[in-house]
């Protein structure tokens, strides 16, 4: 495994592969597919001050190789996630990413102090972009200062490095990117999901229930490599990619984007086995491509570097 | 214990107009512990469509290793699956849910079951073993027209049957509602879309129900969220149920429908 340890700041991650957050609930559920401790870390569903219900329903639709979803950031609530959640977690050797969110700059702030706190919680990605709630969310994912602002103040009460969720629905993401990097942001997780819609060709209406929803799965790989490549090059904190990543040759592609580890999302729902999957084919490919360590792959679609012989192990 | 399985495929026949009956193997078929428990299905082997299709069991037999499931050519989904073969291998994930309660109906007591459209399948099952514990069983099965008019056969052999027929094509005119009011029994299941059941919990409240519901789901195994139902109607409880994980039967009331 010593060819795909990865070290980011609060994470030493023993492989770069890690569910993303709200497509593994806590984990229990995939618990019982495969023991957690094989993931490199775990990115567990975003947390609220309060506990929230979520959507109504229908919450999915499914799309040209994707879906969409407007879930609601559905979750038991802050106190819940920290008896109950994170405690059960700490049966696996995992490092945990919780995803924090809110509706209200001061929302973020405490649910950051309180899990920040947890002893298996070593870092945080705050939930500046989920398009699937009306008030916050996403409108601290689109401004700049706005992001800056809140990134400052979260780091002020994290006790571990914090990592912003940047949502690839806006103008300019490496404008944003730049602004959270100068509010102090120890690292980006990028892309959130691409607001979208599907209509019902019986009634002429939406067919999610929240009418938009968020696109996710391998039709968005391309926007996701695309907006790493750029906003790679012009931050100097590391990037944890996701968007439709399904199998180790699109975690390579991630890593020549820009990325320095990779989060698998839907693609859990096709197939629960699916990280350590990845995990297990991941020393094959990099002897294929002849890399000594998957940390090589990293930046090369804008580094200047010679050509490695193809299969030269 | 849920397994993800290449199973192969036994038969494929379409038994009404594009409903499908499918037979496969598979080892999985040792942990199906209850009728009305379903499975997820990859349809295609690239990534379009992408998420797997819940299709509920409508018979298994662990001797053989296999089961059956019906299910109805409708999306793209279903019209890929239609396409397989004998001999053909598919990836099913399951066996998933938790199915009708048997043991809530004693031997010489009376059970109706009531199935509407691609809702009748898993109370096939259901029959064949409550038959078998000495249940007394009723049918009363719900269809569009008589072309749609599956299993009728099957299910006479266990008990009486009632088929009602939207056009009155078939059987008797009408909604499976108007027949069951004619009848007794110590315990309803039923499965079928969502105006049926409301009714059917809303005429029978002091009854014992059980419904297995049907929702939109992602993954199946209660991660993602997507197939979640009220328990209660007060705005502040936020209780709630996964029809994946904690369904897809429930007691008439468990959940707001």
């Amino acid at each position: 495994m010593s060819r795909l340890n990865i070290q980011l700041p609060g994470l030493n991650l023993k492989n770069p592969i890690m569910p993303a957050s709200g497509c593994f609930g806590f984990g229990r559920e995939y618990s019982q597919f495969y023991d957690l401790s094989k993931l490199g870390a775990i990115m567990i569903k975003a947390t609220t001050v309060e506990p929230r219900f979520g959507n109504p329903t229908p919450r999915v639709a499914e799309t040209s190789s994707g879906m969409l979803n407007a879930i609601g950031l559905q979750n038991p609530g802050l106190e819940k996630v920290l008896s109950n959640e994170l405690p059960w977690l700490s049966q696996y050797d995992v490092p945990i990413i919780a995803n924090v969110a809110g509706s209200l700059e001061e929302d973020y702030i405490e649910v950051a102090e309180h899990i920040s706190k947890a002893a298996n919680v070593h870092a945080l990605e705050l939930n500046i972009s989920c398009p699937n709630v009306k008030t916050g969310g996403i409108a601290f994912g689109t401004i700049p200062e706005v992001a800056k602002q809140l990134t400052r103040k979260v780091k002020e009460v994290s006790e571990v490095p914090v990592y912003v969720k940047l949502s690839p629905n806006v103008t300019n993401i490496v404008e944003m990117a730049k602004a959270v990097e100068d509010g102090g942001a120890d690292g980006l997780t990028m892309i959130n999901t691409l607001v979208g819609m599907r209509l019902d060709l019986k009634t002429g209406k939406p067919i999610l229930a929240n009418r938009t929803g968020g696109l996710s799965g391998p039709a968005i790989k391309p926007v996701a490599l695309r907006m790493i490549y750029e906003v790679s090059q012009a931050v100097n904190i590391p990037i944890i990619g996701m968007g439709g990543i399904e199998s180790a040759e699109d975690v390579i592609e991630f890593f020549y984007a820009g990325a320095s580890a990779v989060a698998v999302g839907t693609a859990n729902f096709v197939d629960p086995f699916v990280c350590p999957t990845i995990i297990d084919e991941l020393p094959m490919l990099l002897d294929q491509l002849g890399y000594e360590h998957i940390s090589e792959c990293r930046g090369r679609s804008w580094q200047e570097h010679e050509q490695l012989t193809y299969h030269r192990a | 214990m849920i397994k993800k399985e290449l199973c192969k495929i036994i038969s494929q026949e379409e038994v009404a107009k594009d409903i499908f009956e499918l037979t496969v193997e598979a080892d999985f078929v040792n942990e199906i512990n209850a009728p009305g428990q379903f499975v997820h299905i990859r349809v295609a082997k690239g990534l379009d469509p992408l998420l797997r299709r819940p299709i509920s069991i409508s018979s298994f037999d662990k001797k053989n290793s296999q089961f059956t499931m019906i299910y109805r050519k409708e999306g793209k989904g279903t019209t890929l699956l239609a396409d397989n073969g004998p001999g053909m291998l598919i990836d099913i994930l399951g066996p998933l849910g938790n199915g009708f309660p048997v043991n809530e109906v004693n031997a010489g007591e009376t059970a109706l079951l009531v199935g509407g459209g691609i809702g009748v399948p898993p109370l096939y099952e259901l029959s064949k073993q409550l038959t078998a514990k000495g249940v007394k069983v009723v049918h009363v099965l719900g269809f569009q027209t008589e072309s749609a008019v599956f299993y009728e056969k099957e299910f006479l052999e266990y008990g009486d049957t009632y088929i009602t027929t939207v056009d009155g094509s078939y059987g008797k005119k009408g909604f499976v509602t108007d027949v069951i009011k004619e009848l007794d029994f110590d315990c309803l299941y039923t499965c079928g879309p969502t105006p049926m059941l409301k009714a059917i919990e809303k005429q029978y409240s002091h009854k014992k129900v059980f419904l297995s519901l049907e929702e939109r789901m992602g993954c199946g195994v209660g991660a993602c969220f997507a197939c979640v139902c009220k328990t209660s109607n007060e705005a502040k409880d936020i209780s709630y149920k996964k029809v994946c994980s904690d369904g897809p039967v429930f007691r008439a009331g468990e959940v707001l429908i």
